[in-house]
């Protein structure tokens, strides 16, 4: 192999190398930190697991929405519509368009006594649309 | 009547567009320099048929003609009249209709400035146009046509823009957006015309370059704008969400950079040939999938749209065509291409293969992430995923780090080889950057920091390799040579900025009422007044928020037409700090969230962006271009003769 051969291999190798190695963390760090979706009939059930970072969402119960008078933590009820409904705590800002009746999406963590603590309110930021994760859900209108 | 009329001329740009891709592609099949010249003059009746098209419908919005559904679904009575006018761009159907004047508006001045080019490739490159604005026309025109009047015709106010769209950044970032999105159509055109005649050299490289590195520029400046407005508008002081959206129009940009740069190697050393000509199919490519994703909502995104499942099906088949037919035509003619490249040491190619090879990695990742939740959704049968921002920059964050690096050895490289002893003052100037890295998380919190230091350090190496560069050459600059150098600057300056304002932003959500007094990083904010303020067409609650002499006046703004709320935040901007307050919900008795933040060097990060579109656009200005172009004419001139 002569030298101009040698140096092309060297530099063929050295980004396929590089190109995989970068891939394989890549696809390593999405691996560790997915977030699965989970619907209220299946966080009531016991299917989400528990004490993981998760995502549920659903239809925010009307009158359920309890304010502390301290600081900014605010409880409220997510439902499927469909007898399923499970309890959210939060503490922060509440998005401009999360409305009792409407879809939200929360992130965080589940306890055992079924109780969700979300790190983030998700709520849709036009009156049309609908998170896909919702789509299935039909909200009264 | 006018509406009619402007349906009527999209009609005939629609038939334009025919034309050309049919007289194009004749003219330079059939060698016939009539044809292609008569393709100049249809490129022009497009552009113009879609601008009046474009306008009238713009009328209708000023004119409040509710009559046509799409004005009364996005347009209200109340709104002040530049509101109204950018209404047009407010939802999918009045977008489409931009996007193909856009389009036409490329077509028509590649047709006008192209006089350089032999027939045949000019050909090539207006017929290839057309059939993409066709297919655009065609859609729009069949499935999500705005000309269409409501029946029964009543009397309506308007059902509103959606409120987050009133806003200024609505007017410049998606026009902005389209023009680099579509932009990218011309280097497309051009590499399918250079496959279709077999030639590609370095004329073809020159020829792509300009108008490759003007799309850019503007798509730059289109991204930069959109995070602004993200920022003071709907992110409660976030400028970048990683999110589908976002990600859509960051893939092309990434694509976008590693061509301009394969494109030099293409030009001065007539290598990465065929690369480069993948990379160009690949960033319209890209913008094609930017513009299904976004429009088809297959992705939770936080940018609203609500989507009709069957204008993404037609989405997808225009972007799976596009690319079957350019990726197959390329499988086919690859092969005719032919270059040799030697890597003796670190010069100029081996950086630049580096560039290329990082840039195509993060756009991968990028890529891979964004699409996750699809493929795991289709293989899943319905499960649901999401990705959030932190994945997005641990792969991310890395790449751009040692591409920083290789940045860093840009001036001091030459093409071929260089001397090694060339390196050693840049490698002083690390050891500058890397203490002065070190310096600076301390001065921000006290403690260190190896994050903040790479990346600083990183970006401070990059400002001095290039100074120094630019101070060597002072008396021999070309403006494509300081072109260059900004924009490294510039990508340099939005990296300390992102640094600095990721890693020491101060963010606190409250519960305040009127009176309160609060310290949120060094300094204290008082709470000290709540007053009702109406606007055209909402009625707002505006706070009032000392901090020092600096008065900060957040809103939240109820729309009445359609009930929506908004949050303007109060903001103090800094070139190195900026001050913002947010008003969120009441929360009951008089009390209301707020969030107060401070953000350090936050303007930088568009500051950089900016400073590099209109390096872009300086490079475009090079007097190298003009003289060729002038030369080349002659020569086409010349050739177009022999062939009569």
């Amino acid at each position: 192999m002569n030298r101009v051969r040698k140096r092309r291999l060297g530099v063929a190798l050295f980004v396929f190398l590089g190109s995989s190695t970068t891939l394989a963390l890549a696809f390593y760090a999405m691996q560790q930190n997915l977030e699965f979706f989970y619907l209220p009939d299946r966080v009531v059930s016991g299917e989400a697991p528990i004490g993981k970072t998760i995502r549920a969402g659903g239809m925010v119960v009307a009158g359920s929405i309890r304010r502390s008078n301290e600081d900014l933590s605010v409880r409220f009820e997510l439902s499927d519509m469909a007898g399923s409904s499970f309890s959210v705590v939060y503490e922060g800002l509440l998005p401009n368009l999360f409305v009792e009746g409407q879809g939200a999406i929360v992130s965080g963590t589940l306890d055992e006594s079924g109780l969700f603590y979300a790190d983030q309110v998700l709520a849709k930021h036009d009156e049309n649309y609908m998170p896909p994760e919702l789509a299935d859900l039909h909200p009264a209108e | 009547m006018i509406p009619e009329l402007a349906h009527f001329l999209c009609v005939m740009g629609f038939t334009c567009g025919a034309a050309l891709a049919i007289t194009g592609f004749f003219g330079a099949k059939q060698s016939q320099p009539a044809w292609v010249r008569a393709a100049k003059q249809i490129a022009i009746a497009q552009f113009l048929c879609l601008l009046c098209s474009f306008v009238l419908l713009d009328i209708a919005f000023l004119r409040d003609d509710f009559t046509v559904q799409y004005v009364a679904d996005n347009s209200n009575t109340l709104l002040p009249w530049y509101y109204k006018a950018s209404a047009m761009w407010g939802d999918h159907e009045g977008s489409f209709l931009l996007w193909t004047l856009v389009m036409a508006g490329w077509t028509g001045a590649v047709a006008l400035r192209s006089e350089s080019l032999s027939y045949e490739m000019r050909g090539y490159v207006l017929s290839v146009l057309g059939l993409l604005n066709v297919a655009f026309l065609l859609f729009l025109l069949s499935a999500s046509n705005p000309f269409l009047r409501a029946f029964p015709l009543e009397a309506t106010v308007g059902s509103d823009l959606n409120a987050i769209l009133q806003d200024f950044g609505h007017l410049v970032h998606p026009p902005f957006l389209y023009f680099g999105y579509v932009g990218f159509s011309v280097a497309f055109a051009y590499a399918v015309a250079a496959l279709l005649t077999g030639r590609i050299d370095a004329a073809w490289a020159r020829w792509s370059r300009p108008w490759t590195n003007t799309a850019w520029a503007l798509l730059t400046v289109g991204i930069a704008l959109g995070s602004w407005w993200a920022y003071y508008e709907l992110g409660w002081g976030g400028w970048w969400f990683w999110d589908p959206v976002e990600n859509a129009s960051f893939m092309p940009w990434l694509a976008g950079t590693a061509l301009i740069h394969s494109l030099a190697v293409t030009e001065k050393r007539g290598a990465f040939k065929s690369w480069t000509v993948l990379l160009a199919l690949l960033t319209f490519t890209l913008c094609l999938v930017g513009a299904f994703l976004v429009r088809s909502g297959v992705l939770t995104s936080v940018h609203a749209f609500a989507i009709d499942p069957e204008r993404g099906m037609y989405l997808a088949t225009i972007v799976a065509l596009v690319a079957c037919l350019s990726l197959s035509l390329y499988a086919f003619r690859v092969g005719r291409l032919r270059s040799r490249i030697a890597y003796r040491g670190i010069s100029r190619e081996l950086l630049l293969l580096a560039n290329n090879v990082l840039l195509t990695l993060a756009l991968a990742v990028i890529f891979l992430y964004t699409l996750y939740p699809l493929f795991y959704e289709w293989f899943t049968d319905g499960g649901r995923v999401s990705l959030g921002p932190p994945y997005f920059n641990r792969a991310f964050v890395p790449l751009m780090m040692i591409l920083a690096g290789c940045l860093a050895l840009v001036p001091v490289s030459r093409w071929k080889r260089t001397p090694l002893q060339l390196f050693r003052p840049s490698l002083y100037m690390l050891g500058g950057a890397l203490l002065v890295g070190l310096v600076v998380p301390l001065m921000y919190s006290g403690a260190l920091h190896i994050g903040v230091t790479i990346c600083v350090a990183a970006a401070l190496w990059i400002l001095s390799t290039h100074l120094a560069d630019l101070y060597r050459s002072r008396s021999s600059l070309t403006l494509s040579f300081l072109g260059m150098s900004i924009a490294h600057m510039g990508f340099a300056i939005t990296v300390i900025g992102v640094t600095i304002t990721s890693g020491f932003s101060v963010s606190q959500d409250l519960r305040l009422t009127v009176g309160d007094e609060v310290r949120v990083g060094d300094r204290t904010y008082v709470f000290e007044d709540l007053r009702i303020v109406n606007g055209p067409n909402y009625v707002a609650h505006q706070a009032q928020f000392a901090v020092g002499d600096i008065r900060l006046l957040p809103e939240r703004r109820q729309y009445t037409t359609r009930n929506t709320v908004t949050t303007e935040a109060g903001i103090r901007p800094g070139f190195t700090n900026d001050l913002l307050v947010s008003l969120g919900e009441p929360v009951g008795e008089g009390a209301w969230a707020v969030r107060i933040q401070e953000k350090p060097l936050i303007r930088w990060v568009w500051l950089g962006a900016f400073l590099a579109a209109i390096a872009g656009l300086l490079a475009v200005l090079d007097v190298r271009y003009r003289r060729l172009r002038l030369r080349e004419t002659r020569s086409a001139r010349e050739s177009e003769v022999g062939v009569r």
